[in-house]
């Protein structure tokens, strides 16, 4: 299969690749990793007239935390989220998830800000950036502005990004004490999108939920984040009812369509099996354990 | 149309005129003749195209050729030296590690790669490594074996004394 007919841009600095982006509009897409996107120029879903290739450009790929935030950049690759001892040893749902995205091979290549871009329904870094409350800057020619991950999707494949913008940085609070996190994902086999997944990112304090952050894949027209659930956490001790409350809100937020990966009942039952084993595995290491 | 691309493809500098459309894996089998390299199920799925990009394993049938430009690119043909098969050649055809053998550059690539980044892995690391890499034929039993021997060849010929080594050869 070949794409059709498209010019090729490669651009060395940001700014050449902003100055491309406002020329062609939304006649021009970005490529990153490319694990989604080259697929679907493949199959002929995409046809855009210019690919602006961002991964010539410099210091693109980082991932740091400083002043009380995590920043992530536009070419920071599932690998090495995958490898990262950062994420492994204070942002579990991160760790979790990396190595649970497509295959070895593809996460060699995509990207974790590329496949938020992107916005498959399925996809899990969204749901894990809705759990974590991550904000997206989000940048043009123009200058930048900053969108919370709530806000910047708006539908299947669909977001707030504007085609004259790069998202160009994830920003996550800081993990602060006492916080633990997990990713649970149904999948069939290795490399296939979710069936169901559930991302949890919690803080504790003083034997209390401080803030409790759920969000959840392939179960809706985009990552959902289950706010009553959420909201029902803030300040109570996590025993079992309140587990258990949680894990029936976070059920009654998913809005799964019945497809081969199963029936919307059992897809529902799973993100609630998924958020109450979620919730116990966070609290564990939100505690120094698991 | 066409945009000047330089690969070097097996330690060798190849250069040609590409329409950016053209996918690395057309590049390598059309453009180079090299058709080690396979093509299985083109979206994605199956490994059997991949090749290694600057030492990193990548599906080639979704990566662009005009991407791979000043890149180095290792595909089943450089894996010989000196008309000598690789050890990882050696040890799938020893072991068993095929049977119709589509899939096997693309494994024996990836487990080059696993093989660089961790000398001495476990059977897990082995199958996780290779979980991006599909084969229909034998049931992964003897291509794991097959890795495992490779890695148990390739440290032995690296901890033999360098004279040792030039004698035997």
């Amino acid at each position: 299969m070949l794409p059709a007919p498209f010019e090729y841009h490669a651009p060395r600095t940001v700014d050449e690749a902003l100055d491309l982006l406002d020329r062609f509009g939304d006649d021009a897409k970005v490529l990153a990793g490319g694990q989604s996107l080259i697929p679907l120029l493949k199959l002929r879903f995409a046809s855009p007239g210019h690919l602006v290739d961002i991964n010539k450009i410099k210091d693109l790929d980082f991932i740091e935390e400083r002043d009380g935030t995590l920043r992530i950049g536009p070419l920071f690759r599932h690998k090495s989220a995958e490898r990262s001892t950062l994420l492994a040893s204070r942002y579990h749902v991160m760790a979790d998830a990396a190595p649970m995205i497509a295959d070895p091979i593809i996460r060699n290549r995509g990207t974790i800000a590329g496949s938020v871009a992107h916005a498959d329904p399925s996809g899990d870094w969204g749901t894990v950036l809705l759990a974590m409350d991550a904000n997206l800057v989000l940048r043009s020619k123009k200058g930048s502005r900053t969108v919370k991950a709530r806000d910047f999707f708006n539908g299947p494949f669909s977001t707030a990004l504007e085609p004259t913008e790069i998202l160009s940085e994830i920003r996550i609070p800081a993990a602060k004490a006492m916080t633990g996190g997990s990713y649970l994902k149904l999948e069939r086999k290795v490399g296939d999108f979710a069936t169901v997944a559930v991302a949890i990112h919690l803080r504790m304090d003083d034997g209390k939920v401080g803030s409790a952050g759920i969000g959840l894949t392939a179960v809706g027209p985009q990552n959902i984040k289950a706010e009553k659930a959420e909201a029902s956490l803030k300040e109570v001790r996590l025993d079992d009812a309140a587990i258990k409350q949680a894990a029936a809100l976070a059920a009654e937020a998913a809005d799964p369509k019945a497809d081969y990966r199963g029936s919307v009942e059992y897809k529902r039952n799973v993100v609630r099996v998924f958020t109450e084993r979620g919730l116990k595995r966070a609290s564990e290491r939100a505690r120094g354990g698991g | 149309m066409g945009q000047p691309i330089t690969v070097t493809v097996n330690g060798e500098k190849r250069s040609a005129e590409v329409e950016p459309r053209l996918l690395l894996v057309h590049f390598l089998r059309e453009k180079l003749r090299l058709t080690g390299t396979h093509i299985g199920c083109d979206t994605t799925h199956c490994g059997a195209c991949t090749v290694l990009v600057d030492g990193t394993p990548v599906k080639s049938c979704t990566m662009l050729a005009v991407q791979a430009d000043g890149q180095q690119v290792t595909t089943v043909e450089g894996l010989m030296t000196g008309g000598a098969l690789h050890p990882i050649q050696v040890a799938f055809k020893q072991e068993h590690g095929l049977q119709c053998g589509f899939c096997t550059p693309g494994m024996m690539l990836t487990s080059v790669a696993l093989l660089t980044d961790n000398p001495d892995p476990s059977e897990d690391d082995i199958r996780w490594a290779l979980s991006g890499n599909i084969c229909r034929c034998t049931g992964y039993m003897n291509i794991v074996k097959a890795v495992k021997s490779a890695a148990v060849q390739m440290k032995a010929a690296a901890e033999m004394p360098a004279e040792t080594a030039a004698a035997r050869s």
